[in-house]
């Protein structure tokens, strides 16, 4: 049905395609615009449908290795080289499956928002070059299985981010904002890069296998491991590290926030792939594992209490990205703390483990719902700030019922996707320890509370006159906003069966340190 | 604001020296010290010494911000060109198929000392090529943007 030659080089083509539609971009738009949108889009959507195949093919047959430049794609030591894996590789295995997954979705129902809400904007030829190069660099972060290749493709996203970040000039706010966000993350990148640098003096590896099977855990390590969880800790916004947040997330275009969203979850998921595959058991599981659950609760709390006071509609929003970010942190942290007790694990530790990765991908489809609908009133109204809306529910009625699905998602109302992964974070959290499960409840009936009140300031009311004129969102934002409800809603409906066949296996792979490691090396 | 006519001819002379200096830099990337990027940031600097001893009309009506954004997406569009010839060859992403295969860049490395045998090293010579144009156009494309945002004296 699908040509061999696209499955077996689909970890290259995924990176290639959106390269090449990025580069050639700058041409087509001078064709015209009509173009040009068809052309971004069908090259999102060709790249979207590569990941898919390829995460497909990677749940149904296992971790697929790709190795760049070798004589074939899963020659990955060359017979000359000692044992060591010196090439490039791709290593996709069931978790990086997942973030494709991720991307797949939410990059392709932004890029069809885009092509009708930034239709009236100038600079569009770098708008969607930058879009493709972030597109490339979150797919690239998510299946490298070599960590200087980490490095590079998070530096493509960052570049790519803070440009798109500022491309709303807005009187300069829009571009301190990325300024910020820059130089953050040039900071971060620039920790990771010695880290790196420890690694590769004491192992004479970059490939994330070859490290994990030597890794002593020196002081050398633990120093590395500070270095890495900082500075992706940062990147993913967690407390107290999230200042950049808010200002990025309001000041980026909706759709660009909402792809913002995706770039931080990949950072999230660096951090989990260096703590679980890189060091595994040989770190002290507990401290580390609390460390994660500490910085969890922490954006937890702190992001919905800033979340509550604040009048722009984006920052509101940006906000409760950083306390949701927290259930991963929870989630996972658990799993990480009770790693290597095997009785532990199974008690409650893969579900803690599998409730957090849950949320990854629930967090993405309603998080980026609702920046898009933020973006949609926005580009009716003209203004973020919550005193100035209301009675939208008289005139936009299908963005309120998009609304209505992402904060109630968020709030953690069934039948929608954010009570399944929060109910398995709740129950398990609670079996490790009460206190923390209290808290994660109550930061969701705080998050409840904060969403009625934004959805009543904007939707009801009586209809104001001054927006007498508003009328619903152009039919392609629809449809954007549209895909992410229908995964928001069927995932809701559906959990059991999303957890068994995509988060499942994703969560086993993050603790089976041996079967990454032995996919490259072989054996071990 | 232009400089006086020493620097001008001076910039005149030095200019294709530097331009040549770069592509060797470029051509010679497999060979010795520096490469595509190396080689593209001294190009870049010809163009800069240009823009430093000319007023910023005369240099715009010489070089062209879309002719060097285009070179800037030429040179990427050859880079990943190479390594998808090697997807078409049959071969993984960025395989080095024309090393020792007797075509442009192929000629094997006999064993021994040797002066420096340009003709080998396979795909490695046409990326750096590729990086060293896109250098060029990039670096070019921010000297002249930052240059655009100076005042003109007087004004």
């Amino acid at each position: 049905m699908i040509p061999a030659f696209i499955v077996e080089n689909s970890p290259a083509l995924m990176i290639i395609v959106p390269l090449v539609a990025a580069f050639l971009s700058p041409f087509i738009g001078r064709i015209s615009s009509t173009v040009r949108s068809i052309w971004v889009g069908g090259a999102m959507a060709v790249t979207s449908a590569i990941a898919l195949i390829l995460a497909l093919d990677v749940y149904s047959a296992g971790t697929r290795l790709y190795v760049f430049g070798a004589s074939a794609a899963s020659a990955a030591i060359p017979p000359d080289s000692g044992g060591i894996p010196i090439r490039i590789i791709f290593e996709i295995d069931p978790m990086s499956a997942l973030m494709l997954v991720i991307t797949a979705i939410s990059g392709f129902s932004i890029i069809v928002y885009s092509l009708s809400s930034e239709r009236s904007h100038t600079g569009l030829e770098s708008y969607y070059t930058l879009y493709l190069l972030m597109i490339t660099g979150i797919l690239g972060m998510v299946s490298t299985g070599d960590i200087f290749n980490f490095f590079v493709f998070l530096e493509i996203l960052s570049l790519a981010s803070a440009g798109l970040i500022a491309y709303r000039i807005d009187g300069g706010v829009a571009v301190e904002a990325a300024l910020k966000y820059f130089v953050l993350s040039t900071i971060g990148a620039l920790a990771i890069l010695v880290a790196i640098g420890i690694y590769y003096g004491q192992y004479n590896a970059l490939n994330m296998a070859m490290i994990a099977a030597r890794m002593q855990f020196s002081v050398l390590d633990q120093v590395a491991l500070v270095l890495i969880i900082a500075a992706l800790a940062m990147k993913c916004g967690a407390v107290p590290m999230h200042f950049w947040t808010p200002d990025a997330y309001s000041m980026a275009p909706s759709s660009i926030t909402a792809l913002l969203v995706v770039a931080s979850q990949a950072s999230l998921y660096g951090l989990f792939r260096t703590v679980f595959t890189l060091y595994n058991v040989t770190l002290n599981a507990a401290t580390v594992g609390w460390l994660l659950i500490i910085l969890g609760v922490l954006s937890m709390v702190v992001g919905v209490t800033m979340a509550i006071p604040q009048k722009n509609v984006k920052r509101l929003m940006a906000y409760h990205a950083v306390s949701q970010t927290g259930y991963m942190l929870l989630g996972v942290g658990v799993g990480l703390a009770v790693l290597g007790n095997q009785s532990l694990l199974d008690a409650f530790g893969y579900m803690a483990m599998e409730g957090g990765i849950f949320h990854i991908i629930n967090h993405a489809m309603y998080k980026g719902l609702l920046f898009l609908t933020a973006g949609a009133i926005f580009l009716r109204l003209g203004t973020y700030n919550l005193n100035r809306m209301g009675g939208l529910g008289h005139s936009m009625k299908w963005t309120m019922l998009f609304f209505v699905i992402g904060a109630l998602a968020i709030a953690g109302i069934p039948p929608f996707n954010g009570f399944a992964s929060k109910l398995m974070i709740y129950e398990s959290v609670f079996v490790f320890n009460p206190l923390l499960a209290v808290i994660a409840m109550v930061v969701s009936i705080l998050t409840l509370a904060s969403f009625v009140k934004v959805f009543h300031s904007i939707f009801m009311g009586p209809a104001l006159p001054e927006y007498a004129e508003v009328k619903e969102a152009p039919m392609p934002m629809l449809a954007g906003m549209g895909i992410l409800a229908v995964v928001v809603i069927l995932f809701g409906l559906f959990p059991g069966i999303v957890v068994e066949s995509l988060i499942a296996p994703a969560a086993h792979a993050l603790v089976d340190q041996g079967a990454y490691i032995g996919a490259v090396l072989g054996g071990a | 604001m232009r400089m006086s006519k020493i620097v001008r001819t001076g910039a005149n002379l030095l200019y294709p020296f530097v331009l040549i200096f770069g592509l060797y830099v470029i051509m010679h990337g497999h060979l010795t010290p520096g490469g595509g990027f190396q080689g593209g940031a001294v190009v870049a600097t010809g163009v800069a010494l240009v823009i430093v001893a000319y007023s910023f009309e005369e240099v715009t009506s010489m070089i062209k911000k879309v002719g060097m954004k285009a070179r800037e997406s030429i040179g990427l569009l050859l880079f990943i060109g190479a390594g998808v010839a090697a997807l078409a060859a049959g071969a993984p992403f960025f395989s080095n198929i024309l090393a020792n295969s007797g075509l442009l860049f192929g000629q094997t490395v006999p064993a021994g000392p040797n002066p420096g045998d340009l003709n080998t090293a396979g795909v490695i010579p046409i990326m750096n090529v590729a990086v060293g144009i896109e250098v060029w156009g990039g670096l070019a494309i921010i000297v002249l943007y930052m240059l655009s945002s100076i005042p003109e004296e007087g004004s």
